[in-house]
Formats: C-alpha cells, structure tokens, sequence
C-alpha cells in the first residue's frame, strides 16, 4: 500500500510557507535601491504593470502544476513530458547552488546579531591603534562600519587570488545557520509548517516597530520627500521596464521548484488561484513597505552626516581663525564663511582645499543595495539611534527571519525530488536525507567564510541563477502551454480544484509572459555580451575603499560552469529521453 | 628703577612665552561645546588653575619638583579660548624642555581634563597626542557566550526531533500485530454516544430498547 503524501495541516500554513519563501531579503535590500534609481514614486507603475502581466500569471501556474502533479520538480516535469524531465533536473541543480551561497547570509546576520549584545556597539567605535594615539589606520580611511564588515566580519583579502584560510568565527556562524535549516526541515511538512507561522509573521512586526521609529527619527522626512518624489521621465527608460520585470520575476523566487514542492503537498481541491493572487500581492506590497523603512533610515542617515560634516566645518573654521567656541551655527555658516574670505583673504585660501561642500543631496544619493545596505548603512543609521543595542537585536533578527525563510523553501525544492524517488527514500529516512544535503552544504559553504569568501559570493550571487532561471521558466511556459496542451492543463484544472480558468491566465500564459521572459533573456545576453570582461570590485585596506578588478581565468570558468551545468540539463534529458525511446524502440521491432 | 626691572622682567617673560617659541605649546579649549549652558566663562582664575595643574603636572616629574605656579607663563589668550603656555625653571631664564613638558601632561591629562570638567576632544593640547583609552576588553568575547547558548539549545532540539521521530517509528512497526487483535475486539466493544452508551444492533436478539419506558412508568400514579 503506497504511502500518503504527508500534507499541510491547514492551507493557512501553505500560504504562510510560499509568503515566507517570496518575502526575502530581496525585499529589503533591492527594491528600495531599484526605486531610488529608477525615478522613485514613479517606479511604482512598471512595477505593478510587470506584477499582474508576469508576476502573477508566472506564480499561478507554478502553484497549478506543483498541485496538479503532487510531486517535486523532477517528477512533475516527468510528468508533463519525459522530455522535459530536464526541467526539473536543472531547478534542483539551481536550488543547491543557491542554498550553497545563501545560508552564508544567515551566518552573518547570526554574526551581527551575537555583537549586538554590547554597549558600545562594535562597529560604532575604531580600535585603537598600536601605541594608543589615535585610531587603527584602516578604520579612520573607511568608516567604522565598514571597517568592521570588510575586516571584522569578512577580513577580507586584497583580490580574488589571495584565498586566505577559512576563517573560524565566521565558520562557527555558518555551522549553527545549518543546524537551524536542519531543525526546521527535519521533519519535512510537520516541521516546517510550523516554523513558516513564525518566520513569515515576525518580520511584519519588527518592520511596523521600524516604521514607527523610522518616521520619528530626525530627518526621516528629508529621504521619504526625496525617495518618492516621482522623477515622471525615467519611465521612458526601458531600464527602468527591464528591471521592474526582473526584480518580480526574481523576489517571487519563480523556478527554483521550491513552490512547485510547497504546492505538492496541498489537497487536490485548494484554491491555488487565490493563493497565487494573495502571495504576489503580499510580497509586492512588502516591498513597498520595506522601502518606506529604509527611506526613513536612508533621511536620518543622510541627516546626520549632513549635520557632522557641518559640525567639522565650523569647528576649522574656528580653529584657524581663532572664533569664539560656539559662535559658528548652521545658518550663519556661509555669511561668516564670505566675511572670513574677504577679511583673511591668504590665511583663507591657504584652508580652503580642506573645508569639504556640505550637501545633504549627495548624501542622499549613496544608493547601495545587497550586503552593503544591509550590513553597512543600516548599521550606520543604528549606531546613532538611541538605545541603539535594542534596534541592532530587533533588525538582524528580522533579517534572520528572511533568510530562513527563504532558505526553508531552497531547502524543500532539493528535498521533495530526493523523497520523492522510490530509491533513495527506500534505504534512508527522511531524516537522514535531509541531514545529507545540509552537510554538504554546510561543507561547501565553508569557501564563503575565507578570506577572499565574499568575492566567490558575488560569482554565486550575480551567475548562478539570473541566465538560468529565466531559460527555466521560460522552457516550464511552453511545456506546459504546447507541449502539455493549454486546453488538457485547463481542463485537469477544472476537475481538480472544481473552478474554471479565466481567459486572462490563458492568454499570459500562452502569450505574454514568454515573450517578455525572452526579452528579458536577449537583453541579459547582450548585456553580459557587450561588457566584455567581468569585473568585481574588491577592498583596499589601503585606501579604505572598493576598487574595480578583473576577473582571473578560473573565476570565469567557474562562472561559465555555474551558469553551464544549470542550464545544459535541459537540452542533455531531452537527448536522453530521446536516446532511450530509440533504443526501446529499436528492441521492440525485431519481436514484432 | 622698579619700572626698569619690571618692563625688563616681563620683556624676558615676553620672549620666553610666544606664539610658536621654543618649547611653548598651544592649548585650546572649547568650554561651549562641552557644556553648553553650563559652560563658564574663562577668566583670569581659570587661567590660575590651569597654571597650578601643569605645575602639578611637572612636580610629579623626577628632579622638577620645585616648580610653582609662577614658573607657568601663558601669553596670546583669544576669545576662542586658546593660548600659549612655557614652563621655565626656577631662575626663569630658560624653558623646560619640550620632552618633559610632554610626558607630565600626558601622564596626568585625566586630572587636568577633569579639572575643567572637559574631555579629550574639548581641552586639546596641540602636539601632545593624549593617550587613548583602550575598549573594554572581557577574557571572553561577548558573542561566543550567546553563541554557545544558541548552539547548544538548537543541538538539544534536534536530538529531541530525531529521537522522537525514531520513537514514533519503531511504535508504528509493533502496531500492525495489534491490529488483528483489535478487530476481534471490535464487535464486543460498547460504543459510547452522547455519554449513553448504546449497544451495537447485532449484538443479543430481542434487546430492549430503554430510550422507550414501559407503559406502567409512562402515566404517573395516581
């Protein structure tokens, strides 16, 4: 007698796991930088044209196939046609290289929130340096948040070349991120479906508490005006389409199989419909309400720099030309800055080159994104909150969050293929498997905690899904509308779930959706064409800042085999399949 | 005469205490930033007790214990508050060296800082870099403790998970030989409805039923 397929208690906890899964750090940390480049309030129209056109049409018939099939990716595109099973194959393929980098995220959020714990907040201070004067070198170049990201948290080497050795304490994190992911897949569904209650309703409370405070911070205003003023011309950009488009198509996390896993595990009958629409909807609008938080951080930030660069001005001014202590304020600065000029013309221009142009504009228009937002200027805003220490626990906890939730669902995508087959859950429990794939990630991931770490993440994070997802989707669209048959899928539909399927999925589906992946596909090809060679941008402890570097060889054979072994598993299972029926056929002739 | 010596005195002074002389150090204060409202004004018996730390100072030094508050000279006061200030040696002819003068202020900048309720930043004498406090360092990290904490609570929970899941396994295999047992059982079992319980229909023939009371009880008596 087969077993039953386990199932989510309720289907709360099935919209609650695809939200935590959607809702990532992604969220966080590029859709406020994606807005602040493509002309603010005004990026708000191609991203929601891009959500209902792609977004949700994608999303709804990711949910439908998983549903419909009840099995993981690979068996699902099996399914679907034994050409396709290459599908699957490659999404798996995909999901282990990004649960491989992604965890390493985890560690450094359980890294920050550990030295969360201490009054002074580490990054907010500069050691000092050997003989007590004055402060460490490298610190007083860079800043003191980064100095404690690019050496305390990373110590990063000077190029990709240089490996380093594994560092202990950012292995140490790694290793407990691990045990965390396996604590909550242990027990497949019966786990995670309670876990997902946590991981998807806690960020939403730790951002209302920041969006409290962020709205009360002095100068939160400045950056919401200048963030939402919408800038009308970038919408002829196509730039700004183009990455509307992949920001949805990426922070839905469509392709990795992950959601095909979670909607395998649902009754027949449930409304995956509404879900899709109520998922994609709640991910886009906490984009949105993320980016509110971080442009309140982004004013406070600006503001106060703003107001220290003031500070220093004056405090030269007073120093060389002897003023009274106090006398300089903010508003009659650039008076006494015309008078001194005119009364002290040599002593003047003699300091001039060191008086810096105060402008809170540009320090607005820092627009970072990925790790640097998140561990950088976030933690800078943070040090000069008050009570800073209960901000600093209350964000990497968020992030924490994030992070495992999304790794819940990476998890799942390898898992539900590997339990699926007869083969391997025949000789070991579920248990075991899951401790498998979590060891040898957490062994691989140990070349993200080495000196040069970082640099390899950023291979993993800008090659190893971005070509080979779209290919993904973009293959899953026409299997399942031509291959399958749009009309047979409508109608499997229909008898599972008792509801008919409107023509607007259809004509997406069939239509529109492939043809914007495929642009989306030129224009990445092109782009990566046209740059020429790869470059990364690597520290100079030196001079306390990022430099632009080439890629060695082998860094671009990595890449190329990233983004190779992902994406050749489709065309190489179609061959095989194809190899086999010959063969099949081939043996069945001479016995007619 | 008198005039003579003093104008004399007060020229040697003059040439001993100079913006940019040797040995003479610029000191500059910022009493508003420190204090804001608080802040006080700077006067000649500030400029007195500043004289009497850095002679303070200097007494700590080996073979200076005879300097007095005299022997400090300050010359140049601005409005910002900053001046310049000499140590010389009990015949008021020469200057202390540099070197001497430094190490003292080094040594006791805490005390003349708290002296004027200012700190490092605020009471600067410039070409005397002042000694840094170094961070509080515990013997063990903060971060391993809460670490360690967090590991070891995860480590507990995963055992619990897996030997449970163990537990509940190795009971589900024991249980398909109870199973026949159970269905013997099943036709003598007395199901319970509504806390009445009601026997199963097939059990005995003729069974009366007591939901129906007998005629005799129906009608009270009379």
């Amino acid at each position: 007698m087969e077993k039953a397929r386990p199932l989510w208690a309720n289907p709360l906890q099935f919209v609650f796991a695809c939200i935590s899964y959607a809702v990532g750090l992604g969220n966080v940390w590029r859709f406020p930088y994606l807005c602040q480049m493509y002309g603010g309030g005004s990026f708000l129209v191609p991203y929601i044209i891009m959500l209902i056109v792609e977004g949700m049409p994608l999303l709804y018939l990711e949910l439908a196939v998983g549903q419909r099939m009840r099995q993981g990716s690979i068996g699902a595109w099996r399914t679907i046609s034994p050409y396709l099973s290459g599908v699957g194959v490659a999404s798996v393929v995909v999901s282990f290289f990004l649960s491989m980098y992604y965890n390493v995220i985890n560690a450094w959020a359980f890294w920050y929130l550990f030295h969360s714990f201490q009054d002074p907040l580490p990054w907010s201070v500069c050691p000092l340096n050997g003989n007590h004067t004055g402060y460490d070198e490298e610190c007083e170049k860079a800043s003191s948040t980064q100095y404690f990201w690019y050496r305390k948290t990373l110590n990063i080497s000077p190029s990709l070349q240089e490996n380093g050795g594994v560092q202990w304490e950012p292995a140490l994190c790694l290793l407990l991120a691990w045990l965390v992911v396996y604590l909550c897949i242990l027990r497949g569904t019966e786990s995670t479906g309670k876990v997902v209650y946590f991981t998807a309703s806690l960020p939403y409370c730790v951002l209302i508490i920041y969006l409290v405070r962020g709205l009360t911070l002095h100068g939160a205003t400045n950056g919401l005006m200048y963030m939402f003023t919408p800038k009308i011309e970038q919408l002829a950009n196509p730039k700004a389409w183009i990455n509307a488009a992949t920001q949805i198509f990426f922070s839905l996390g469509l392709g990795f199989g992950s959601l095909i896993a979670f909607a395998s595990y649902n009754e027949p009958s449930n409304n995956c419909q509404k879900h899709a629409i109520i998922v994609s909807l709640i991910n886009s609008f906490t984009s949105i309400f993320a980016s509110i938080v971080t442009f309140s951080i982004y004013g406070f930030k600006a503001t106060f720099n703003y107001e220290n660069c003031l500070k220093k001005v004056s405090l030269l001014l007073t120093n060389t030309f002897d003023l009274e202590d106090g006398f300089l304020t903010a508003s009659n600065l650039e008076q006494v800055k015309g008078y001194l000029a005119s009364a002290y013309p040599s002593k003047y221009s003699e300091m001039f080159p060191h008086i810096k142009n105060c402008s809170l504009e540009s320090e607005l228009d820092t627009a970072v994104q990925g790790t640097g937002l998140a561990f950088i200027v976030y933690t800078e805003a943070i040090k000069n909150m008050e009570v800073s220490q209960l901000w600093s626990v209350l964000y990497f906890f968020m992030l924490l969050m994030l992070g495992i939730g999304s790794m819940l669902g990476n998890t799942a995508a390898i898992l539900t293929p590997l339990t699926d087959s007869k083969i391997i859950s025949s000789h070991l429990p579920k248990e075991a498997i899951s401790g498998l794939v979590c060891l040898v990630n957490c062994a691989i991931g140990m070349v993200f905690t080495m000196e040069a770490g970082n640099y390899w993440f950023d291979i993993f994070n800008d090659y190893a899904a971005t070509l080979s997802l779209l290919l993904i989707v973009l293959v899953e669209t026409i299997g399942v509308c031509y291959v399958y048959g749009l009309r047979r899928f409508e109608s499997d539909l229909k008898a599972m779930t008792g509801r008919a399927v409107s023509w607007y999925w259809k004509v997406m589906w069939a239509g529109v959706s492939p043809l914007l992946i495929v642009s989306l596909f030129v224009f990445y090809l092109s782009d990566y064409i046209l740059t020429g060679t790869l470059k990364y941008q690597a520290w100079d402890a030196s001079q306390g800042q990022l430099v632009t570097k080439d890629y060695p060889a082998y860094a671009l054979a990595v890449i190329g085999l990233l983004v190779a072994s992902s994406t050749m598993c489709i065309p190489l299972a179609a061959l095989g399949t194809f190899v086999r029926r010959c063969l099949k056929r081939g043996d069945a002739a001479p016995v007619a | 005469m008198l005039w003579l010596l003093f104008f004399l005195v007060t020229a040697i002074h003059a040439e001993l205490c100079q913006p940019g002389a040797e040995n003479a150090f610029k000191v500059r204060l910022s009493i508003r930033t420190a204090l804001g409202d608080k802040a006080y004004a700077w006067d000649t018996n500030e400029e007195y007790l500043f004289k009497a730390m850095v002679a303070f100072s200097m007494r700590k030094v080996p073979n200076r214990e005879a300097t007095e508050i005299s022997h400090v000279l300050l010359c140049n006061v601005t409005q910002r508050v900053s001046f310049w200030f000499v140590v010389t040696d009990p015949s008021k002819n020469h200057t202390l060296p540099a070197v001497e003068v430094q190490s003292a202020i080094r040594t006791n900048k805490n005390r003349i800082n708290n002296a004027f309720f200012l700190n490092d930043q605020t009471l600067e004498f410039l070409k005397i870099p002042s000694t840094l406090a170094p961070p509080m360092d515990p013997s063990v990290p903060i971060w391993i403790i809460i670490f360690g904490v967090i590991f070891c609570i995860v480590i507990v929970a995963i055992t619990l998970l897996i030997l449970s899941g163990i537990w509940q396994r190795r009971r589900k295999n024991k249980e398909p030989s109870e199973v026949d047992d159970a269905e013997d059982k099943c036709e003598n079992m007395i199901t319970i409805e509504n806390g009445i319980p009601s026997d199963p229909l097939d059990m005995k023939g003729g069974h009366i039923n007591d939901a129906f009371m007998t005629e005799d009880e129906r009608l009270t008596p009379l």
